[in-house]
């Protein structure tokens, strides 16, 4: 089918993961929250980091798919 | 449960999600032009999307929750619904079945059934099926819309309706390849959405060392937590195998080997993942043959490990329980509203010299087990100092010794995510129930359009005909889910009844295909009887026996009980292998005796025998179907080696 399934898991993906670290960075002082819940590890940082890792990786595997002809 | 709030970034997320399956919808809707667009993808996806979705299209919200809640409730055992029942079952699928699914060019299963057998088989299965997706995915939604409100406080109406809604969108729009390429984004979104609570919950406890040792206690007195009542040997909740030879009363789930291998392994399983066409209609939108192979080895890979995800969470669930300095305890079942005001009045009125009478009373009221040291002590401060009723009503629910484990998973994400992450783990979840819902409306539009309505109400139409039914029954498809939906909420055990009526299907089906696919011999009619009879064996079964503990009635044992089993799953494992041996004996002694109406070359492409075997030769070694499917089992055997 036309669309490349890489492309909107690439794209989400990546937009949480900024969207993730973004708030980790601005909330990286609160440490009462962190302690409460995520053992006063900083999750959001460290998750929205893998998020967008995942999601650059689908979207090079997008970009990369695109030159190679479409049957592969 | 007290309502979560989400912060301004979980709703972000949340909203993201949703925008996004939506998007995939419109972007998709300018390849739909065919009816085979709408519900075959075209067979044009690669395998390792349809491999996911394959696995995706089962990984429901019944399975991460009911997963976590079996985890807890029978420990590592729980693992044998990957390791001894999909995964083996996923790779006879792929390698014995697929070639004459794809290979027939049958759009469905009862389609399949259809060329195989005849219009009869297939028009049992299909009513049965449709019958059957409509109301899985109305139990899905209700379970949603119950959660929605009870974690979020969202109205249960508003939360169903706007659900169904996204889901209607993207799959009208996109038909299939939306469904599918929803599950794909779903599957991640699940495994990096619960991955973090998982590890956060591991390395609370200390890792899985620390687990296993606490989950000796556990087995020494589950009773503490309301687990059950009866005391086991060590290691029943830290080992797959060792606690099930001892038999049914050494373990927590109550069943023993033969039922294990036999009845969920062999029989449940195989009827499930080889015949349910919801999920072998992932395989069938596979580009070509080796893709449609390779779809349910692919989904096998996460498969295998999923129990980390799925039955991990219980596990640390229990033993977070069983560490009183960590604060945690399983949630308790909530009490029904109504119930509190005669449950207030009585405590109110009661002294500490009638204790026992109230205790009695006030269980009666609530129709819960209670914890009578914490209504006595209840009882004594009340006395002396009068509480007001908010206080009496938060130390009545605190003293309910009945576990609600479908809210384990839910607990553990409220205790270890913080905003941000609660938004991700969230929107996993919600994820898992809509796209649960537009794989059931999927297959549910696929099966009426081809095989009810082209098949008896409106043959030879042109294609758009049925392109455009198949996107009317779309809508007609949500609406009969919603309703099931609001029929579901009435009842308490939903999940109950999905198990009894898939038993009841699924577990004879198996007879069919197994018959049908290797014995060019099997006839029309042993099958369309075989099947009825397997059924009717079901349900004559499922009344004539009951578990442990249970009543008479929805449950079974409503005729007589001439059997009771030690617990619902070992009824329900016996059952599945009653029926498919009646299936079985019924299929082969009818066809014995009836003529053959299909000849050898009809049956080509349909039966074994009859079938040229594919040539595997040029695919590269490690990825010809047999020696993956091996690998995978090989795996397996590890697994279950490791854990025994």
């Amino acid at each position: 089918m036309g669309l490349d399934i890489r492309w909107p898991i690439g794209i989400m993906f990546s937009l949480l993961g900024i969207l993730l670290v973004a708030f980790g960075a601005a909330t990286s002082s609160d440490a009462e929250m962190y302690n409460h819940t995520s053992l006063g590890i900083n999750i959001n940082l460290i998750w929205g980091v893998v998020l967008l890792v995942f999601g650059v990786l689908m979207l090079l595997g997008a970009i990369l798919g695109r030159k190679k002809p479409p049957t592969a | 449960m007290q309502p979560i709030h989400l912060a301004w970034v979980d709703y972000a997320i949340l909203l993201s999600y949703t925008c996004f399956v939506i998007g995939i919808g419109f972007a998709l809707r300018r390849y739909m032009k065919t009816s085979s667009d709408f519900f075959l993808s075209g067979r044009s996806i690669p395998a390792w999307v349809t491999g996911l979705a394959f696995m995706a299209a089962n990984l429901g919200a019944l399975e991460l929750v009911g997963m976590s809640a079996s985890g807890a409730k029978y420990g590592i055992a729980t693992a044998h619904f990957y390791w001894v029942g999909a995964i083996p079952a996923m790779v006879f699928l792929a390698v014995f079945m697929m070639p004459f699914y794809y290979g027939s060019k049958a759009r469905s299963v009862p389609e399949y059934l259809k060329l195989r057998f005849d219009e009869r088989v297939r028009c049992l299965n299909s009513l049965t099926f449709a019958v059957m997706t409509v109301f899985a995915s109305g139990i899905s939604m209700n379970a949603l819309a119950k959660l929605l409100h009870l974690l979020l406080g969202w109205n249960y109406n508003v939360s169903l309706w706007i659900c169904s809604a996204v889901v209607l969108v993207y799959v009208l729009k996109g038909g299939l390849t939306s469904a599918i390429y929803t599950e794909v984004l779903q599957f991640f979104m699940i495994v990096l959405g619960f991955a973090p609570v998982v590890f956060l919950g591991l390395k609370d406890m200390g890792g899985w060392d620390v687990i296993k040792s606490k989950l000796v206690t556990v087995a020494a007195n589950p009773a503490a937590l309301s687990l059950n009542d009866k005391t086991f040997q060590s290691d029943a909740w830290t080992s797959a195998w060792k606690p099930l030879l001892g038999g049914p009363s050494a373990n927590p789930m109550g069943v023993d080997v033969f039922a294990i291998v036999f009845g969920l392994g062999f029989v449940l399983s195989f009827g499930y993942w080889c015949t349910n066409f919801l999920v072998v209609q992932r395989a069938m939108a596979a580009k070509d043959m080796t893709a449609a192979r390779r779809t349910p080895l692919i989904a096998a890979i996460p498969k295998m490990v999923f129990p980390v995800l799925v039955i991990l969470p219980g596990i640390i669930a229990i033993a977070l329980a069983s560490t009183p300095a960590k604060g945690y305890r399983l949630p308790p079942v909530a009490i029904k509203p109504g119930a509190y005001e005669a449950a207030l009045t009585d405590i109110k009125a009661a002294k500490p010299a009638n204790t026992d009478a109230t205790f009695a009373s006030v269980s009666k009221d609530v129709g819960l087990k209670l914890d009578k040291a914490k209504i006595t002590a209840l009882i004594a401060e009340n006395s002396a100092k009068a509480m007001t009723d908010e206080q009496i009503k938060d130390r009545l629910q605190d003293s309910v010794a009945e576990n609600d484990y479908d809210s384990i998973i839910l607990s553990l994400v409220k205790k270890y995510c913080p905003p941000g992450l609660l938004g991700l783990a969230l929107t996993a979840l919600l994820a898992s129930f809509m796209s649960g819902m537009a794989g059931n409306v999927t297959a549910f539009n696929t099966v009426w359009t081809y095989d009810l309505y082209q098949a008896y109400l409106a043959p030879n139409k042109p294609d758009q005909h049925y392109f455009r039914m198949g996107q009317s029954i779309t809508v007609v498809g949500i609406l009969l889910s919603i309703a099931c939906a609001y029929f579901a909420n009435h009842y308490s055990n939903a999940m109950d009844v999905v198990q009894l009526v898939f038993g009841f299907v699924n577990a004879p089906l198996f007879a069919t295909f197994l018959l049908g696919m290797f014995w060019a011999r099997t006839t029309g009619t042993g099958a369309f009887l075989g099947l009825l009879g397997g059924t009717l064996t079901s349900g004559v079964f499922h009344a004539l026996t009951i578990a442990t503990g249970n009543t008479p009635g929805i449950k079974g044992g409503y005729l007589a009980v001439m059997k009771t089993f030690p617990s619902e799953m070992a009824q329900n494992f016996w059952l599945a292998s009653f029926a498919f041996t009646a299936c079985f004996l019924l299929t082969l002694g009818i066809s014995l005796a009836t003529k053959r109406t299909k000849t050898d070359e009809e049956l080509k492409g349909l039966v074994y025998s009859m079938t040229p075997k594919l040539a595997d030769g040029d695919q590269a070694f490690l990825w010809r179907p047999a020696v993956l499917g091996s690998i995978l089992l090989v795996g397996c055997v590890i697994l279950n080696v490791i854990f025994w």
